[in-house]
């Protein structure tokens, strides 16, 4: 490995890294919205699914764009992970089809289908939350075969669905108003506590399975920048719940604020998780540097990426905006 | 070939998966470019109809365009899950092609369709516009990036091959590569036609319910004019893409004429029932010289029999779906012509004629099967032609999994297509209840998604 060869790997590592996180916070927001549907009443769900009705499809294109990168940029370790995924990431991509198709059939089929649409919808949110939850268990725990990892794969399946469902619930604090806001803070309450007990099972439970894990965690003196990642995971917690507890505030007040704090979680969380994991792209069995695509390849790829990633910035930035604010019901026209 | 052979298995996967796959992205390739033509019609005629228009196809594509992601999702799993051995020899080059169709089109598709769909009343008309613009090239620009890698596995070309893995020598060369401008040529025409038939059979299906607005008067003139322009240019582009076959697959074509030995003033077999055992064909109906003719331009001109070939695909399914392909593809002249020459007489068309477009509303779709199936049978036994088979690209998993997947993809996607086909035409019924050229809200009596 020469050096001049070293940074490519990486950049691609880093795209990679942003593609998850971004996919993770906002197809997470839109997943959760589409499980809290199950809670809703019928009259309030054409505003939950208006809310996330002009994200949804750009939101997934996150996923999309960080499994390319994993298959063109490291081909031996997205045949390894997804070989071994197989199986939950087939039932998400069924579930991911039920969801996106159910939110144009449901506005589109006779009205007396439209329940059922909605249950494909809630249905295929749920599923592929837990399932995307179940892979990163079954990745954490280097994708063992025993009973150990299929236990706390589940346990991450349900805490990845709690995120998901506290931030589409702080979505839609932010989204929306009246009795549709005040519900979603109730529901939102609750979810803190049961994302915070996932975070900190798998904050325990990471390093208790690899001694490489736990050693990056303890060496000195990375430990001393590593320190502001938890204490600060904390912190945002226990603002986020005080906040919760004392919204809906007069004038909408910081009604922003509850998403932001729960991106903020999910941004110290992937931090966690990348530093215990880089530079592998496979646990304990290839690292992004053995997995690596040829230098021309990345080459013609990252310049493309330098190119376009700002412009794919610049355009979403104006979608959000031209749909800022409250959402309103949403017409062709 | 047993049936719960693993590669048989990830095959039928990736064959339902593609083949469900493409359907969606077929019809919203030259739809959205069809959506701009009515949005720029109202823009410069001022005349509602086109707007009414517009609004009851915008959501048709909306549905196809869910419909075409999701499914497309799928298959950027399935290059990993089922074929690794795909990447690991030719990822070089595949790589940076599917990565460019990521961040030039998909981004840029998804984020415009949320201002398409769901924008009017937020941004300016011009701006609309510009988005509709924007997703219809985005669109196109998929197409274009995706043929050119399924054009580079049929004639690869600028590369070299080190310890069994390619890497890129030319990129101009692996983009420009022999087939590519014949194989997008022949696709956008594909997706036009599809397109072009849809519109005027949904139209055609609201006439004969008594719908007869303006907006759908538009819309069938506009489809069925559009169907009988692109079908001749059509049926050039595919003779020329024919012969391209010829020189780099030769025993595609030879397959697909139903040839096994290599004659001289071969005969155009319209009909007959190969037999890949004995090596010869059943029940010939052949007109003599034909194949030579159109193939090499001289009646007594040499065609290549698939015994002169070491490896070679299988004969039957090319020689059907091709032939499919072509009667598909002469319907369409007939019917688009006569359908063009009744409006222009009457200015409106014959109930017999509405019905035969209502009938004809999905032929886009058989016809583009019908020519992938062969096009891409027609490449076995290799994945990529001459460098990689396919058998030794497919991932090792059991056949109970791939069964019980290629089972549940299956179901899923039957019952889609159920839901698709009839939502359309309930859209239809449901639009001619309604004012058309009035404002309407996208959906339900509440006017609510």
């Amino acid at each position: 490995m020469n050096l001049e060869y070293d940074w490519l790997p990486s950049v691609f590592a880093a795209m990679m890294g942003l593609s998850i996180l971004l996919y993770v916070i906002l197809d997470g927001y839109d997943l959760g919205v589409g499980m809290l549907m199950a809670l809703a009443p019928k009259e309030e769900k054409d505003r939950m699914i208006a809310s996330i009705g002009p994200f949804w499809d750009a939101n997934e294109t996150w996923l999309v764009f960080a499994v390319g990168l994993l298959l063109v940029a490291f081909p031996s370790a997205h045949g390894y992970v997804l070989t071994a995924l197989y199986l939950p990431a087939t039932i998400m991509l069924i579930a991911l089809i039920l969801r996106g198709v159910s939110f144009d059939f449901r506005a589109k089929a006779k009205s007396s289908h439209k329940a059922l649409w909605d249950a494909c919808f809630v249905i295929g949110s749920a599923l592929a939350a837990l399932t995307q939850g179940y892979m990163l268990g079954q990745y954490i725990m280097g994708f063992e075969d025993n009973v150990e990892t299929f236990v706390f794969s589940i346990l991450t399946a349900t805490a990845v669905a709690a995120g998901y469902a506290l931030i589409g619930a702080c979505w839609l604090i932010m989204k929306t108003e009246g009795m549709l806001q005040a519900r979603a803070v109730r529901l939102a309450r609750p979810l803190v506590w049961l994302t915070a007990a996932g975070i900190a099972m798998i904050s325990l439970a990471t390093p208790y399975v690899s001694t490489r894990i736990f050693e990056r965690w303890v060496s000195q003196p990375e430990v001393w920048y590593l320190v502001p990642v938890p204490v600060l995971t904390v912190l945002s917690i226990l603002a986020l719940y005080r906040l919760l507890k004392a919204m809906p505030l007069p004038g909408d007040r910081y009604y922003r604020r509850p998403f932001m704090l729960t991106a903020l979680l999910f941004v110290l969380c992937f931090v966690g998780l990348a530093y215990s994991f880089y530079p592998y792209t496979v646990p304990g069995v290839m690292t992004i540097y053995d997995s690596a695509a040829s230098r021309d390849s990345l080459l013609i790829m990252f310049f493309g990426a330098v190119f376009v990633l700002p412009m794919i910035a610049g355009y979403t930035v104006f979608a959000y905006r031209v749909f800022s604010g409250k959402a309103r019901d949403l017409t062709y026209d | 070939m047993e049936f719960s052979d693993p590669f048989v298995l990830a095959r039928a996967q990736f064959a339902a998966n593609i083949t469900f796959h493409i359907l969606f992205p077929t019809i919203t390739i030259a739809l959205g470019w069809l959506l701009v033509y009515f949005k720029l019609r109202y823009r410069f005629s001022g005349e509602d109809h086109w707007m009414g228009a517009y609004r009851f196809f915008v959501k048709v594509f909306a549905l196809c365009f869910a419909l075409g992601v999701v499914s497309g999702i799928t298959m950027s799993f399935q290059f990993g899950t089922n074929w690794p051995g795909f990447m690991e020899t030719v990822g070089n080059i595949a790589g940076p092609l599917l990565a460019y169709e990521i961040l030039t089109a998909f981004f840029m598709e998804a984020v415009f369709l949320g201002i398409m769909l769901f924008g009017s009343r937020r941004v300016s008309e011009r701006a609309h516009t510009l988005a509709t613009l924007l997703v219809a090239i985005g669109t196109t620009l998929s197409a274009f990036w995706i043929l050119v890698l399924n054009s580079w596995m049929h004639t690869p070309a600028g590369f070299e091959m080190r310890d069994g893995v390619a890497y890129a020598t030319d990129w101009l060369a692996i983009i420009f590569n022999p087939s590519m401008p014949y194989r997008l040529v022949h696709m956008l025409l594909a997706s036009g036609l599809t397109a072009a038939f849809l519109v005027a059979g949904v139209s055609a299906y609201r006439w004969l319910r008594g719908d007869r607005t303006p907006s759908v008067r538009g819309a069938l003139q506009t489809g069925s004019w559009l169907a009988a322009i692109l079908i001749p240019l059509q049926i050039l582009a595919g003779d020329l893409h024919g012969l391209n076959t010829l020189e780099h697959q030769p025993e595609k074509i030879a397959a697909m004429e139903g040839l096994w030995e290599t004659e001289r003033g071969a005969a155009l077999r319209i009909f007959a029932i190969p037999d890949e055992e004995e090596r010869t064909n059943h029940f010939e109906v052949a007109i003599p010289g034909l194949a030579s003719l159109i193939l090499t331009h001289e009646l007594e001109g040499q065609v290549q029999g698939l015994n002169s070939f070491e490896t070679h695909p299988p004969m039957t399914p090319l020689f059907f779906s091709f032939r499919i392909m072509i009667a598909v593809g002469l319907l369409m002249l007939l019917v688009s012509w006569l359908a063009v020459w009744q409006l222009r007489r009457k200015g409106e068309p014959e109930n017999w004629m509405a019905r035969i477009l209502v009938a004809m509303t999905f032929s886009g779709w058989v016809a583009t099967i019908a020519g992938w199936y062969t096009t891409e049978i027609g490449r076995q036994p290799w994945l990529v032609q001459g460098v990689l088979l396919t058998q030794d690209a497919v991932a090792n998993h059991s056949g109970i999994t791939m069964a019980g997947t290629l089972a549940a993809y299956v179901l899923v996607y039957v019952l889609l297509l159920i839901a698709f086909i009839s939502t359309v035409f309930y859209m239809a019924r449901r639009a001619g209840y309604q004012d058309s050229e009035a404002p309407v809200s996208m959906n339900l009596p509440e006017g609510k998604v």
